[in-house]
């Protein structure tokens, strides 16, 4: 797999000769993503000026912080334009820390619960049922 | 396997990873050695970061005390209107701008335009160094206001040491990378890439692959705020 010279699907417009190997992309690209990047930071500042609440919110600044890191990691980093065996071995690593991340999540909700319980009642949790015994 | 040019005709997809993982010379055919060297730091750094940003979210989700409301903490009153979140928005801003230079001077560099990748080079570095003072102005601000590693105000303590934990050591990140980035922007304007000129990062080839993989070092670091936005700061 050579280094890919143009951006796949994109016009090489106004190209000067490439001096030196290695990532050299039309400049438009950068410009386009840098735009996105703009549009997404807007949009999850929004999110928040917004106030919007609850499972909306989550998904919303997920999704946005997803879209930004992807755009960063493939186009910026150049990610998309590596050899396979490099994507393969910097991307599935950080996936398995996705699995530390659901791990970590139940445990502190079994934690929480735990405590809520035994230790701090939360203000509003509801009165304690009297012991049948 | 006598391939010294390391392309193999007619290798896509699995076929290529399993050439490349079972190479006699080198893992990752045709990719400068620093390129990797550079990105198996990055993932070692993912890592750290990714166990500052799970412990934050364990103790986060299992603290029984209120949680400081991160979006009127890090408000601003402007022309006396409170302002949610305004100062990391701007500083979001700041460091989006300053990756679209860095981007922008790893192509000049490649086109061997030295003075538009000088200067788009320290445009990067400033802008670093705008974050790293409003991020100067926000530690103060906040620990006038009485936030500790240990305590804060406005409920759960944790918040202290998970704010200055996460921020403290993004910071450094972007600090070291203003260094990086002057250090690179003189041996670019000095001609050391072009010349060949031995020396502390400069390499032998006269190429401008440091500046690439200084890039990629920068976008991290951009890319690991978009990660404290989300969950520290947007949460």
């Amino acid at each position: 797999m050579e280094h890919v010279e143009h951006a796949p699907g994109l016009a090489p417009a106004s190209e000067p000769e490439a001096h030196a190997k290695g990532q050299q992309h039309p400049l438009g690209i950068y410009f386009k993503i840098w735009g996105l990047l703009f549009v997404l930071s807007t949009a999850s500042y929004l999110v928040d000026y917004f106030h919007v609440q609850g499972m909306l919110r989550w998904t919303l600044i997920i999704v946005f912080m997803l879209l930004k890191a992807g755009l960063i990691v493939a186009v910026f980093m150049h990610m998309m334009w590596e050899r396979l065996a490099l994507m393969y071995a910097i991307i599935v690593p950080p996936l398995l820390l996705v699995t530390l991340v659901a791990i970590g999540a139940l445990e502190a909700d079994y934690t929480f619960l735990t405590r809520g319980a035994f230790f701090s009642p939360q203000e509003k949790a509801p009165p304690p049922v009297a012991a049948k015994h | 396997m006598a391939n010294h040019t390391g392309t193999l005709p007619g290798r896509e997809g699995w076929q290529s990873v399993v050439s490349d993982a079972a190479s006699d010379q080198r893992m990752f055919k045709d990719v400068p050695w620093g390129k990797p060297m550079m990105w198996i730091f990055l993932l070692s750094d993912t890592f750290i970061f990714g166990s500052f940003l799970i412990s934050y979210m364990t103790v986060r989700m299992s603290t029984t005390q209120p949680w400081p409301n991160p979006s009127e903490v890090f408000g601003l009153t402007v022309f006396g209107r409170e302002v949610p979140l305004l100062l990391i928005a701007i500083m979001t801003f700041v460091l989006i701008t300053s990756s679209g230079t860095m981007a922008l001077a790893v192509n000049f560099g490649y086109r061997k335009d030295r003075q538009k990748t000088f200067g788009l080079l320290l445009a990067t570095a400033a802008l670093g160094a705008t974050f790293v003072s409003m991020q100067a102005f926000e530690w103060t601000k906040l620990i006038l206001e009485g936030v500790r590693p240990w305590g804060n105000p406005w409920g759960a303590p944790q918040f202290g040491s998970a704010f200055f934990m996460i921020t403290g050591f993004h910071g450094t990140h972007v600090t070291i990378g203003v260094i990086f980035l002057c250090i690179v922007a003189t041996k670019v304007i000095r001609g050391d890439l072009d010349h060949e000129r031995p020396g502390f990062l400069t390499g032998r080839k006269g190429n401008y692959e440091i500046v690439e993989i200084l890039g990629l070092y920068w976008h991290f670091v951009d890319l690991v705020w978009v990660f404290i936005f989300a969950f520290f700061y947007l949460w």
